[in-house]
């Protein structure tokens, strides 16, 4: 990258690059936040059942319109209509789960993600029939307005989905290392079998862990609405940029989720800024497949044999 | 020089030493058992043959060749199969298909011919097919030859493991514990087995087993090994009769 | 119930294990070579569609079914072998050399994909296949000096020997069918042979695979180029059959039809590559006809059942109005997919193979026999 050029700050043309590039810096690491927290959700999911979540992205596209229709058609008040969106999404979370994933969980990795694939597809066109193929708008308390920082302009829209990344991150972390319900998922993402015998309800485990991704990626949806508009497919493009992140983040680990959300946002930002037009939207998948070149398990995973 | 040899071999996973230089030797068309406690390194010596792990020390040599750096699927092609603890069939194939996998290492046909099915192919198709009815028939397999693993008894799918193995024509075979989950009666066969494919089928046998009967009647050599150590070795009486190895045994 | 007596190693060999297989085979293709001359136009196209679908689901099942590696990036094998074919096309190479070309060039790039993809597998895999395909469909676009980019590329009437071959003309037709026949026969007679055998056994035990001998790395590398070759072969038909490529028609969503190809027809034999092929190709074909004729049949039924006339025609309007939402295509691929996942995991064909059983067992069918098996150990992560 060109920050390299930044040596004197004399000059105003290097002082005006230098902006740019924090500028940039600060829109990847908004985009990645939204980024991690749908690879967060399908962290989640995996960690407690080894299934990878297609539906993920989906799942908050569904949030974002639930919100929509929350706020911007029932009149709530944000924040109610926020919580509104996530507990609804929560529920839908345990349904999803109840219906598609329970009755082939322990089949093959390949048949359950088929599953969810399935799934994303029905959500995406039962969207469209409900809230139409039109984008939509979310009005936040964050859709206007700037923060200055010297010369540095920044929008609140972007800063509050980073800050909003961090509080639900610790949230989270809290929840899984600190509370008796934390740690038996934990154990059941370690060995069903074995969780279930030591008596832990593996079913509602499971089920829970579904609420609670859900949830998450409603937070993402309902952050998202004031960057990028609400539609069917909204899901669809940014899951598939929040595979990558996932994966370099080694898909188990729930820092790693965010940091790679993070690093690709980043990417992208400063692929979309200073490479030529095309790069943007490959760049996150050429560093992938590099990542998954030298280290097969990603950035932050464990390489675990089997035994013979 | 030896048949098979082991040189200081040593596998060690971060502080844990789970092989700590091991030296043995294997001499042509003879059995001989590895035995010891749980978690002394019997398999891990396995899996340092079969290329599975990379030994962290130490050469292995076989018909006076290094093959400590070969592939792992070379070790077949040299004359070297094994079977494994846990058993590890090809479960969505039918026994006929799974014996036919051993004879892989003997297929000569290239691509192309096969995607046409050239006559050279079915030829060498009837030959593989005949070896491996000469493996079923001295296993007693018959009943099973179109049956899917999936749909199999634990002790049958032993048996066809190291079916399989013989499909390869081995010089050497690893047997990781050949009569573990078998019934009295179905460790007697395999004893038998083992014995014949040393006499008949001039095999030398190197096996992991913890059934001692089984290995007295088969064994001509033993070897124990307590935490990655040789602790003993000699004929099947002596071993057991060393102080180290009943200690070893009881814990003392 | 019919009990083969064999005598002969060569029994056990034969594509076709008795004269049963021969005759209705034959039918079979007595049907196919017949139907230009029974079929519509538009079924006749759709038909074309099934034979370039069928392709590329037997080249899935090599590698996915067989061998036991996920792709859901096959539509981008199939865009570089149609993106072949236009480009050769417009310095006047003739049919068949194109065709071979695209099929050796699709197979190299599929070797490529299968060098980097040996350390992968489970999910990393299938998101490698997805980052290849996306980066596929980028270059197309934007490599404008060879793919026109965006804009896309005019596919010439196919020329086979001098002769003109239309696009919608039966020869066009018996082409799409020989290059199937001609991939299955080839297919099968991998599959009795040992790099097909290797390929079962690395799907099910790499360990097992290379214990006994199996270049596990070289194998899963000759199944990755197997599969994307034919899969090119199959997109050059693709172009001549839709006569203009651009990037666009080679998306994520057309890999992942190609995977419901081969999960909805059964993914463990052959025939699921074609009854799935059928089935999604015909899905077009019956929305078409809920859009039309459903309506008025819902409404007829309604008037008969005593419904009043403005009923009645409230009735069609409310179903046409149903049969023409945007994206029913969407929900109705989630739902089926869902289903066959939850409730007929061996697919179509696994299916007629129970219902065939059952007949041939009669009275003594016991439903354990195909009941799957459940595995909680969480052994996929640690393979």
């Amino acid at each position: 990258m060109r920050q390299a050029v930044v040596k004197s700050r004399g000059l105003h043309r290097e002082d005006a690059a230098m902006l740019d590039f924090v500028q940039q810096l600060v829109s990847g690491v908004a985009l990645g936040c939204v980024y991690g927290l749908i690879a967060l959700g399908f962290v989640l999911v995996y960690k407690a059942t080894e299934v990878v979540n297609f539906a993920q992205g989906d799942l908050m596209m569904l949030g974002g319109f639930f919100a929509f229709t929350f706020i911007g058609m029932l009149g709530l008040n944000y924040w109610l209509g926020f919580a509104a969106a996530v507990a609804a999404m929560a529920l839908f979370g345990m349904l999803a789960e109840r219906v598609v994933v329970r009755p082939i969980l322990g089949y093959p990795q390949f048949s359950v993600i088929m599953a969810t694939i399935g799934l994303g597809y029905f959500l995406r066109s039962i969207a469209g029939m409900i809230w139409g193929t039109d984008d939509l708008k979310i009005e936040t308390p964050f859709s206007q307005g700037v923060l200055r920082i010297g010369s540095l302009v920044l929008a609140y829209d972007k800063l509050s989905v980073i800050a909003a990344t961090v509080i639900l991150c610790a949230l989270l972390y809290i929840f899984f290392n600190k509370t008796t319900l934390g740690t038996a998922m934990r154990a059941s993402s370690e060995n069903m079998l074995a969780a279930y015998y030591m008596g832990i309800p593996v079913k509602r485990v499971v089920s829970i862990v579904w609420a609670i991704s859900a949830a998450v990626a409603t937070c993402a949806g309902v952050l998202l609405a004031p960057i990028t508009f609400i539609h069917s497919n909204v899901g669809l493009v940014l899951g598939l940029k929040a595979f990558p992140a996932a994966v370099l983040g080694g898909f188990g680990s729930i820092p790693g989720a965010v940091v790679g959300g993070v690093l690709i946002g980043v990417i992208e930002s400063m692929a979309g800024f200073y490479l030529p037009e095309g790069w943007k939207d490959v760049a996150p998948y050429i560093v992938l497949l590099a990542v998954l070149l030298l280290k097969p398990e990603g950035l932050f995973g464990l390489h675990v044999r089997k035994k013979v | 020089m030896s048949y098979f040899r082991a040189e200081n071999l040593s596998l060690h996973f971060g502080g844990l030493k789970a092989v700590d230089a091991v030296s043995f030797a294997v001499e042509k068309g003879e059995i001989l058992s590895i035995i010891g406690p749980n978690g002394a390194g019997k398999s891990s010596i396995f899996n340092l043959i079969s290329r599975i792990y990379r030994p962290t020390s130490g050469r292995i040599y076989f018909e006076d060749q290094d093959i400590t750096e070969e592939a792992p699927y070379d070790i077949a092609r040299l004359g070297i199969a094994r079977t494994f603890q846990n058993i590890e069939l090809f479960e969505n194939a039918t026994v006929l298909s799974n014996l036919l996998v051993g004879r892989h290492r003997h297929s000569t046909t290239q691509l192309w011919q096969e995607l046409l099915f050239l006559p050279s192919v079915r030829a060498n198709e009837k030959v593989h097919r005949r070896r491996v009815e000469q493996v079923i028939e001295f296993l007693d397999l018959e009943p099973y030859r179109e049956k899917l693993i999936s749909g199999l008894p634990y002790g049958v799918r032993k048996v066809i493991e190291l079916a399989r193995a013989l499909c390869s024509e081995p010089k050497l075979i690893l047997l990781d514990e050949p009569s573990s989950g078998l019934n009295v009666e179905e460790t007697d066969d395999m004893s038998f087995w083992i014995r014949d494919m040393k006499s008949e089928l001039g095999i030398t046998v190197l096996m992991v087993e913890h059934d001692m009967s089984l290995v007295n009647r088969v064994s001509d050599r033993v070897i124990a090994l307590n935490y990655g150590r040789v602790l003993a070795m000699g004929s099947p009486a002596e071993v057991q009769q060393h102080p180290d190895v009943v200690a070893a045994y009881l814990g003392a | 119930m019919r009990f083969l007596f064999k005598t002969d190693y060569e029994d056990d060999i034969r594509l076709f294990p008795h004269s049963g297989y021969v005759v209705s085979y034959g039918l079979l293709i007595a049907v196919l070579l017949a139907a230009p001359y029974a079929l519509s136009s538009y079924l006749m196209s759709q038909l074309v569609f099934v034979c370039i679908y069928a392709t590329v689901g037997v080249a899935l099942l090599i590698l996915t079914g067989f061998t036991g590696q996920a792709s859901l990036g096959h539509a981008a094998f199939l865009a570089i072998g149609a993106y072949t074919a236009a480009y050769l096309q417009k310095y006047n190479v003739p049919f068949p050399v194109y065709f071979l070309a695209a099929g050796l060039l699709t197979g190299a790039i599929g070797a490529m994909v299968g060098f980097p993809a040996l350390r992968l597998t489970g999910i990393y895999l299938v998101i490698a296949t997805i980052s290849f395909a996306l980066i596929v469909e980028e270059i197309l676009a934007r490599w404008e000096s060879v793919t026109n980019g965006n804009e896309g590329m005019r596919v010439k009437t196919l020329s086979l020997l001098g002769v003109a071959v239309p696009r919608d003309s039966p020869t066009f037709y018996y082409l799409c069918l020989a290059v199937l026949v001609l991939t299955i026969v080839g297919t099968l007679n991998l599959l009795r042979s040992p790099t097909g055998r290797a390929f079962v056994a690395i799907r099910d035990s790499e360990t097992a695979a290379r214990s006994m001998g199996v270049n596990v790395a070289l194998y899963k590398v000759k199944s990755f180029a197997i599969s994307a070759a034919i899969t090119g072969l199959a997109g050059v038909l693709f172009a001549h059959k839709l006569s203009f490529i651009s990037p666009e028609m080679f998306t994520l969503q057309l890999s992942i039809e190609f995977i419901i190809v081969i999960l909805i027809g059964g993914t463990f034999s052959l025939h699921g590559a074609v009854l799935g092929a059928i089935f999604i190709v015909m899905i077009d074909p019956f929305l078409t006809y809920l859009k039309d004729d459903m309506p008025g049949i819902i409404a007829g039924v309604a008037a008969t059942f005593g419904a009043g006339k403005d009923a009645a025609a409230d009735v069609q309007s409310k179903v046409a109005a149903f049969a023409s939402l945007n994206g029913l295509k969407g929900a109705i691929y989630g739902i089926i997919i869902m289903l066959f996942v939850l409730f007929e995991p061996l697919g179509i064909y696994g299916r007629w193979l129970k219902i065939k059983l059952f007949f041939q067992l009669f009275p003594l069918y016991k439903r354990a026999t195909f009941k799957r098996q459940k595995i909680y150990v969480k052994s996929e992560r640690n393979r």
